[in-house]
């Protein structure tokens, strides 16, 4: 379900219930590809100066300044310069970008043609979650449509001289490769695994050649700044931060893809969009950032969700997959999920995150059967802490952090699981999105 | 260059080095499995983690590189205690099946347990099986998935090196596990044994023959072809009733950064059977139609008599040999042609040592020494020049050094023994030839002696003794000088290197070089008439 919100004009979920936006057809009416073919009138610079005076951040996980991002690339390299846009979405308890591949894919294909043309890049892979089948077909289809009606391809839009070729490649169902490099090595055929960093993408990427790596949402948001100017979308909805997409789940009476400004607090979402905890119930826990974000209590809800505040409650606004747990919810359990979900990503490249993923799950599902000591609580805290920062990627911390939150801020429930050998409560936990 | 400081030595090191090499120009005291100096960098194992002073977090001293002034701290509470925890997850689901595993004594797990890590293990839960246990992947080498620890060191070899791409790592997480696409069967397959850090890939050759702390190692050059590759050869001494009596148990690449860098190919690798099995143990000289056993004193007397005849008619004689044999050894066969037999007919090149070869390190001449043996011969006769004058009858007597006549047929020396009155063999295995020689002269083998070889290149590299020479063998300049001496020449050469420094004086392109100057790497000659390498990049036929 998406539910735009009351009283403001959705932005980047504008189409998502507006029957076949999906089709050229529909949207070109409504004024599709024209901000792209103003962007493509000016210069380059303009499409850059625009996101970095929108402070748009990107939406994959890490919020990092998208223009700054696009500065790091090389000026005068010899070498093709690449756009890729990371549509894995494979961090649990999200489900934001497949709503813009799936009901809106008109407008990611515009903003990669702006984005293309602000890098200089001539050549954008997009890179599709393997299991989003219907959105990959969706989205083909458009690419497909924007070809024929001269929108991609040589000489964009017949007026620009400029050209933007688009290839849609399906992922095979790792989550490690939504994380860049690995998604690089992944396009280039090879196994999917994350590459030594430095050198960065921005210089070395895709092929050896200077690539930048977005997020969906991000990129789908450089066009809305095209169209809205960059004040009025980062003014948005009475804030300084613009529009975001929070995919909200778990035991939420209404759980769906909200576009609210950024910035309003965990407890808002909640409670005014989400529609209060299924059955009316307390809230245990609330995971605000998909399932690597560390968990936040009851208490620690009014929390306001932009990158920056959930950074100094300790946690991170990541994916923005807000999960929430209600009175009934097992943490043990909770967190074998979590584990048992790492455990089977991991890459296995870092022995300290091919090992402390797997011990790190024996340990729980140890506690979870019955047969845990309380030791097994620090061994679990030590594990964490030294597969973190110790790694080639930070998948290693995302699979560190629920364990490390999970645990101090619910030690009690633990330890009384493993004095008792099981759940005190009804034992139920959250099932991520997805 | 950049000064920093490790563990409080300031050293000096080239802009853009990586921690680690700086740490390897110092002392190489830091643990490591992944890297690997000849290999792509991987970051994978994180054990070689230091502390760099005003950096937050521990990095890894093989992906980072040094800048001015950096201050590394290698044993550092920090450093140390991820070095540790590094260690201890790669040994979580490590089956510690040491006792029943060929690489104790060189393996990197045990080696860095005792010296990094001695930790109180933590991890009390089952371990992940793997499948692959004890499992052929090809004809020389046999793969344990469990005790691998995904270095992935063999994956970048055949991705990098051989580019023969054999190996992968296929499943995820805890269940990562090294395997085969192809079976591992390339030119260089050995190779991964020795950089496999544990017990993963161990060589089928190799495999329970000793434990390697028996092993004696002595530092030479393969003669299986003219690159020349730094070898360690290693032995079994101290139980001689072992295995057959064979002693040689395997032979290493020793790195050269000129010559072979870190590898060796699999034909030079297996080759060393021949120094301990097939060899000419025994004098023997021909009585009534048989070769017999007999002493040096009496053979010597004999061949007396051989190169005296020769000596009395040069031209009804020819001498040939084998660019098999050290500079030294060549040198004073040289001096025993010119100065005592002076015949004139002398061969040493033939066609039969052409093979394989590419654009590694594998040489199409399989001899190590044919730019020596040029050098020193000068061109000469093409040993089925000499063969062809035996079988038209215009020879009387043959001295052979190490070359079976036979490869020119099987019928080859029947014809020519039919024409020439008498042979005389000396060489390290038994063929053909020595089989119908007068006499025969044990020669060492070049495991067995001090030397050099000169590669392609002209790079002069040393040989050295592993070994006493089997049974009755002798080092082939001793066989040489003791047949001058028979003669009344005498030659007061006691080690090979006496003769290195003649040749050093009287051969143009060895002029100025000396057996100190040649290690650790080899020289290339630069003598007069060694402008170029004595034989060009693609070798010809010796
Ligand atoms: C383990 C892991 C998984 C990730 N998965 C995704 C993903 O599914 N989608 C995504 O956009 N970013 C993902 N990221 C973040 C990307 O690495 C990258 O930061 C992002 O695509 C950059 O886009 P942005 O700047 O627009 O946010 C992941 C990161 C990690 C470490
Ligand atoms: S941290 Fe984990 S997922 Fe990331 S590269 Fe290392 S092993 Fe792979
Ligand atoms: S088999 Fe050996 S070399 Fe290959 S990945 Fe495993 S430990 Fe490393």
């Amino acid at each position: 379900m998406v539910n735009p919100t009351p009283n403001l004009e959705p932005v980047v979920s504008r189409y998502f219930n507006l029957p076949d936006a999906w089709k050229i057809e529909t949207v070109l009416k409504l004024g599709a590809y024209e901000t792209a073919r103003k962007a493509l009138a000016g210069k380059p610079e303009d499409v850059a100066k625009m996101v970095s005076d929108a402070g748009l951040r990107g939406c994959g996980g890490a919020g990092f300044p998208t223009a700054k991002k696009w500065s790091f690339l090389p000026k005068d390299t010899k070498k093709p310069i690449y756009l890729v846009i990371n549509a894995d979405e494979g961090e649990p308890g999200t489900c934001k970008d497949r709503y813009i591949l799936e009901r809106d894919p008109h407008s990611l294909i515009e903003g990669i043609i702006m984005s293309c043309y602000a890098i200089k890049s001539n050549k954008c892979y997009v890179y599709i979650r393997g299991e989003y089948v219907i959105p990959t077909q969706r989205f083909q289809a458009a690419v497909d449509e924007a070809y024929a009606k001269g929108f991609l391809g040589n000489n964009v839009f017949g007026t620009s001289n400029y050209r933007v070729d688009i290839t849609v490649h399906r992922g095979a169902g790792a989550y490690i490769c939504g994380e860049e490099t690995a998604l690089l090595n992944s396009l280039e055929g090879k196994r999917g695994l994350p590459r030594l960093k430095p050198p960065f993408p921005a210089i070395v990427g895709l092929f050896g050649c200077p690539t930048i790596i977005n997020n969906v949402e991000t990129i789908a948001s450089v066009m809305h700044i095209g169209r809205m100017g960059a004040e009025n979308f980062s003014k948005w909805g009475g804030g300084t931060l613009g529009p975001h997409l929070y995919s909200v789940s778990g035991h939420v009476a209404k759980p769906g893809v909200y576009e609210l400004p950024m910035g309003i607090t965990l407890r808002e979402i909640i409670y005014t969009y989400g529609g209060g905890v299924r059955g009316g119930k307390k809230i245990k826990a609330v995971i605000p950032g998909g399932m690597s974000a560390k968990i936040l209590r009851a208490d620690e809800i009014d929390v306001k969700m932009d990158f920056d505040s959930l950074k100094a409650a300790g946690t991170m606004l990541g994916s923005s997959g807000v999960m929430v747990m209600d009175e009934d919810t097992c943490m043990v359990k909770a967190l074998l999920y979590g584990c048992r979900f790492f455990a089977h990503e991991s890459c296995g490249q870092c022995s300290p995150c091919r090992e402390g993923t797997g011990w790190a799950l024996k340990i729980i599902e140890r506690i979870y059967r019955g047969e845990g000591k309380i030791e097994d609580l620090d061994t679990l805290l030590d594990v964490a802490g030294r597969m973190e920062g110790r790694t080639i990627c930070v998948f290693a911390e995302a699979a560190a952090w629920p364990i490390q939150s999970y645990i101090a801020k619910f030690r009690a429930e633990f330890e009384d699981y493993i004095k008792s050998g099981k759940s005190a409560g009804k034992e139920t936990a959250v099932h991520a999105a997805h | 260059m950049a000064n920093i400081t490790i563990d409080g030595k300031q050293i000096t090191v080239k802009d853009g080095s990586l921690i680690i090499e700086a740490i390897d120009q110092l002392n190489g005291d830091l643990p490591r499995y992944c890297y690997h100096p000849g290999l792509s960098i991987a970051g994978n194992c994180r054990i070689c983690q230091v502390e760099v002073e005003k950096m937050p977090r521990t990095v890894i001293a093989c992906n980072t590189t040094v800048t001015e002034g950096m201050v590394i701290h290698t044993k550092s509470g920090k450093a140390t205690d991820s070095q540790k925890y590094a260690l201890e997850f790669l040994l979580a689901n490590h089956p510690l099946d040491c006792p029943v595993c060929d690489q104790a004594g060189e393996c990197k797990l045990q080696d860095y347990y005792m010296e990094y890590g001695a930790y109180d293990p933590k991890f009390n839960e089952n371990k992940v099986k793997k499948s692959k246990k004890a499992f052929s992947i090809g004809p020389t080498i046999n793969l344990d998935q469990e005790r691998c620890i995904l270095c992935s060191r063999c994956v970048r070899f055949t991705d990098e090196v051989t580019k023969t791409h054999e190996f992968g790592m296929f499943n995820r997480g805890d269940h990562t596990a090294v395997d085969v696409y192809t079976e591992l069967n390339n030119k260089y397959s050995g190779n991964v044994a020795d950089i496999c850090p544990v017990g993963a890939l161990t060589d089928k050759d190799f495999r329970f023959k000793m434990r390697v702390w028996y092993l004696g190692k002595q530092k030479s050059v393969c003669p299986g072809c003219s690159r020349g590759c730094n070898i360690s050869i290693e032995t079994e001494k101290s139980r001689p009733y072992h295995l057959k009596k064979e002693r040689v148990m395997r032979l290493k690449p020793i790195e050269n950064p000129e010559v072979n860098k870190w590898w060796m190919c699999d034909e030079g690798r297996y080759a060393y059977k021949s120094i301990d099995i097939g060899r000419i143990e025994k004098v023997q000289a021909r009585a009534a139609g048989r070769l017999e056993e007999t002493t040096w004193e009496n053979a010597l007397v004999a061949a007396g008599k051989i190169v005296g005849e020769a000596a009395a008619q040069p031209s009804r004689w020819a001498f040939v040999t084998s660019s098999q044999y050290t500079n030294e050894e060549l040198f004073l066969q040289k001096k025993f042609v010119k100065d005592v037999l002076r015949i004139n007919r002398v061969a040493y090149s033939w066609s039969f040592d052409q093979g394989f070869e590419d654009n590694f390190l594998i040489r199409g001449d399989k001899n190590p020494n044919s730019a020596g043996a040029r050098e020193i011969f000068g061109a000469g006769e093409d040993i089925s020049q000499v063969v062809e004058a035996a079988k038209r009858g215009e020879l009387d007597g043959l001295i052979v050094f190490g070359r079976d006549l036979s490869k020119y047929g099987a019928d080859t020396l029947s014809v020519v023994r039919a024409k020439v009155k008498t042979i005389l063999y000396s060489g390290v295995n038994v063929n053909a030839t020595s089989n119908s020689a007068d006499l025969v002269l044990p020669g060492a083998s070049y495991a067995e002696t001090d030397g050099t070889f000169t590669n392609f290149e002209g790079r002069v590299q040393r040989i050295r003794k592993a070994l006493e020479p089997m049974a009755d063998a002798r080092a082939t300049w001793k066989i040489v000088q003791d047949l001058a001496a028979g003669q009344g020449i005498i030659w007061k050469n006691k080690r090979a290197e006496d003769i290195f420094v003649s040749l050093a004086m009287e051969s143009g392109a060895f002029k100025g070089m000396s057996y100190t100057a040649l290690d650790p790497h080899g020289k290339i000659w630069s003598g007069p008439g060694a402008a170029q390498p004595a034989v060009a990049a693609t070798a010809g036929a010796h």
